[in-house]
């Protein structure tokens, strides 16, 4: 590439060759101070987003003034209840080991279980589905566990639900809170107080959550799709809404189009909102259903412009082609209700089939692609496919075809082969 | 002051007493009412259809023409199986050329039509505007008027005129119950058939429906012209291209499952023909 440039000669169109054009500019962006440009390659050749440690710093660390020494001293942890003495390895610096507690002992957490006293239980926390051997045990259970409430169901004697557990948990510690309390309130601040276990609530949101994750996969996908659906019907219903709004506003014009206009006379907006769009089907007898009269050959048109929403204009014009082959009427002579309801399927059926015809080609051209050029003579697999066409059509396709094609001949296989299995698609698009 | 919010249902019935008809209620925009007329009550989910025919009948008019005026010619629109469109037509508006004295002709009773003199073909602009329990807009339509025929083959006759119609449905979504009420037995209308039990109010005739017979076109003098359309042709038609069509869809399909279970083959098969 270089010596490409040196000597003055042109650049090919290799691909290979247009990589190496992007990556000058990006090695002229190079500024690695402390690491090698390989090394700054690896990372990603951009600086990074955060700062790394300091090189300097990694290289010196010895602090000259300080002795450091290591010894092997006991220790004690205030997290512990008794008063065991272990040993461990600690930095001593000028001869004096760190004070302070144990390091780890600050994570020995543990919840506030209220502890009430027997007074207090006979006074306010009597209840009839529960003792107080068995109130007390849960409440042991509650210290010891951390209030999990899963192990402490297990744990517990008597069989018990986890929502009876954390109800008769919960009651408790809220009437022993108020029973406490100065004034109640004081403690109606208290999320015990505000929003008190619910124990019905609580089964109800369990039993949606697990209904939830037991969901196949065909109902997860079902269900995305009701809820696209209902939010397409939705937002159609407030498009229509705010068209009629807009509809009514508008001032009664004459129209050049040689078909009808609805009585609403909304063809100017019509005329550009409609195929801009993409109504399907059910949008579109939605807002024929708003306007208060129309035509029936307006309703048609409007039904195959949201059919073929998804064709291009060629295929729209193959589709034309196709009826009148068919010996149909473009646009119905008697355009009742039955009659353009055949239309529209007639339209959309031939819709499929041109549809199935272009994925036929498609298959062939990848069939095609795999096979040796030399085999090929110009337009094999291409007449395959067509001859169902002409039969159909009365050879006219075929011919058609021909004179579309700009250029050499039918197929031009003559492109290198790395292009070669994009070739005939490109031909297609352009043909449909 | 009752004021109703739009979408409102009624629960207490009213105006002869549909109660049961509550739940298809629907209603509109007027708010100042205090109570719905039937005219306000629309039937969901139900389209009122009317066929009609409308077009041009141009006679040359021979030794008796003019430089200005060469043909005398028609321009109307009737029932498509000529019944009196008088029930649903309130009056039609033909919007002629500017060339034309008062260009906007007004018919205000059935038979809708309009007879002039001219030479030159042009576009005619049709509205039609329909009663007051119907619907408020027009509808327009658009017809080229009509004077030669493609093949200028010899002088033209003046007893056989030059036709030009065209067929449509007039399509009215979500009926009033008044205006259901009222042409739910006429033979210009197509209505569909409501469930069982439907209580409709009592159809109301004001003085300007034209109930009168004469405004059917069956014993027009131009009836003769008249163009049949029947949708039976078409049907068979359509019915023929969409057998044709299905059955290239399943060859095509079929050809692509064969495709798809074949491996790439190496060289092609023989017996096809090349063009």
């Amino acid at each position: 590439m270089d010596a490409k440039d040196i000597l003055g000669l042109p650049k090919t169109t290799h691909p290979l060759s247009q990589e190496k054009k992007s990556r000058p500019p990006k090695e002229s962006q190079r500024k690695p101070d402390g690491i090698s440009r390989e090394v700054y390659a690896l990372i990603g050749g951009v600086p990074p987003l955060m700062p790394a440690i300091e090189p300097s710093q990694l290289k010196k660390r010895p602090p000259s003034d300080e002795k450091i020494t290591w010894q092997w001293l006991p220790f004690t942890n205030s997290a512990r209840k008794d008063d065991l003495q272990l040993y461990h390895w600690v930095r001593v610096v000028n001869g004096a080991p760190p004070t302070g507690d144990y390091s780890f002992a600050k994570y020995n957490k543990s919840v506030d279980i209220i502890k009430y006293t027997d007074e207090e239980y006979d006074k306010y926390l009597t209840d009839p589905m529960w003792t107080k051997e068995e109130t007390d045990q849960l409440f042991d259970l509650c210290q010891q566990f951390d209030l999990r409430f899963i192990v402490i169901a297990d744990r517990f004697p008597s069989s018990r639900t986890v929502e009876e557990l954390k109800h008769r948990y919960y009651s408790v510690s809220r009437h022993i809170l108020i029973a406490r309390a100065a004034s109640p309130a004081d403690v109606s601040g208290h999320p015990l107080v505000k929003e008190p276990y619910k124990v019905t609530q609580e089964k109800e949101r369990k039993r949606a959550l697990s209904m939830v994750l037991s969901q196949t996969k065909n109902q997860e996908r079902k269900d995305a799709e009701v809820l696209a659906e209902a939010k397409r019907i939705a937002e159609s219903r407030a498009r229509m809404v705010a068209r009629s709004a807009r509809e009514l506003e508008l001032p009664v014009t004459f129209n050049d189009e040689r078909g009808i206009v609805p009585g609403e006379s909304i063809s100017p907006l019509s005329s550009t909102v409609a195929p801009s769009t993409s109504m399907d089907n059910t949008s579109t007898l939605g807002t024929l259903r708003l306007l208060r009269v129309y035509l029936r050959t307006y309703a048609l048109d409007q039904m195959i412009i949201a059919a073929s929403s998804s064709a291009g204009l060629r295929t729209i014009k193959r589709v034309e082609q196709s009826l009148q082959e068919l010996g149909v009427n473009l646009k119905p002579r008697v355009p009742t209700k039955a009659v353009c309801s055949e239309h529209l399927e007639l339209r959309k059926e031939i819709l499929t089939l041109l549809n199935l015809q272009k994925e036929l080609q498609y298959k062939e051209a990848d069939g095609s692609s795999y096979r040796d050029s030399t085999y090929e003579t110009p337009g094999t697999p291409k007449d395959r496919t067509f001859v169902p066409d002409s039969m159909m059509f009365g050879g006219e396709r075929v011919v058609k075809r021909d004179q579309k094609r700009k250029g050499p001949g039918r197929v031009s296989e003559a492109p290198s082969s790395p292009a070669q299995s994009k070739r005939p698609r490109k031909l297609k698009a352009t043909d449909l | 002051m009752s004021a109703r919010k739009v979408g409102e249902a009624q629960p207490q019935p009213e105006d002869g007493g549909s109660a049961q008809v509550s739940q298809s209620v629907r209603a509109s925009k007027s708010s100042d009412d205090s109570d719905k007329k039937s005219t306000d009550r629309k039937l969901k989910d139900v389209d009122i259809c009317v066929p009609i025919v409308y077009g041009t009948i141009a006679f040359y008019l021979g030794r008796k023409a003019s430089e200005s005026q060469s043909h005398k010619w028609t321009v109307y629109v009737r029932g498509a199986t000529n019944e009196d469109l008088g029930v649903v037509v309130k009056r039609v508006v033909f919007q002629l050329h500017p060339s034309f004295n008062n260009p906007m002709r007004v018919i205000e009773s059935p038979p809708f039509e309009l007879t002039e003199c001219g030479w030159g073909e042009f576009e005619i602009a049709i509205s039609l505007f329909f009663h007051n329990d119907i619907c408020e807009k027009q509808l327009d339509l658009y017809h080229h008027l009509k004077l030669y025929t493609e093949d200028e083959s010899g002088p033209q006759s003046t007893k056989k005129p030059v036709v030009m119609e065209s067929y449509n449905e007039i399509v009215f979504p979500d009926p009033s119950e008044a205006f259901f009420a009222r042409v739910q037995n006429h033979p210009a209308v197509i209505v569909p058939r409501l469930p069982a039990g439907f209580n409709l109010p009592n159809p109301v005739i004001n003085d300007n429906m034209n109930e009168n017979k004469c405004g059917d076109t069956k014993d027009h003098p131009l009836s003769q012209w008249f163009l049949n359309f029947s949708e039976a042709d078409e049907l068979l038609k359509l019915a023929a291209a969409r057998q044709e069509v299905q059955a290239h869809i399943v060859n095509m399909r079929r050809k692509l499952n064969l495709m798809e279970g074949v491996p790439q083959l190496s060289k092609p098969p023989s017996g096809f023909e090349y063009a």
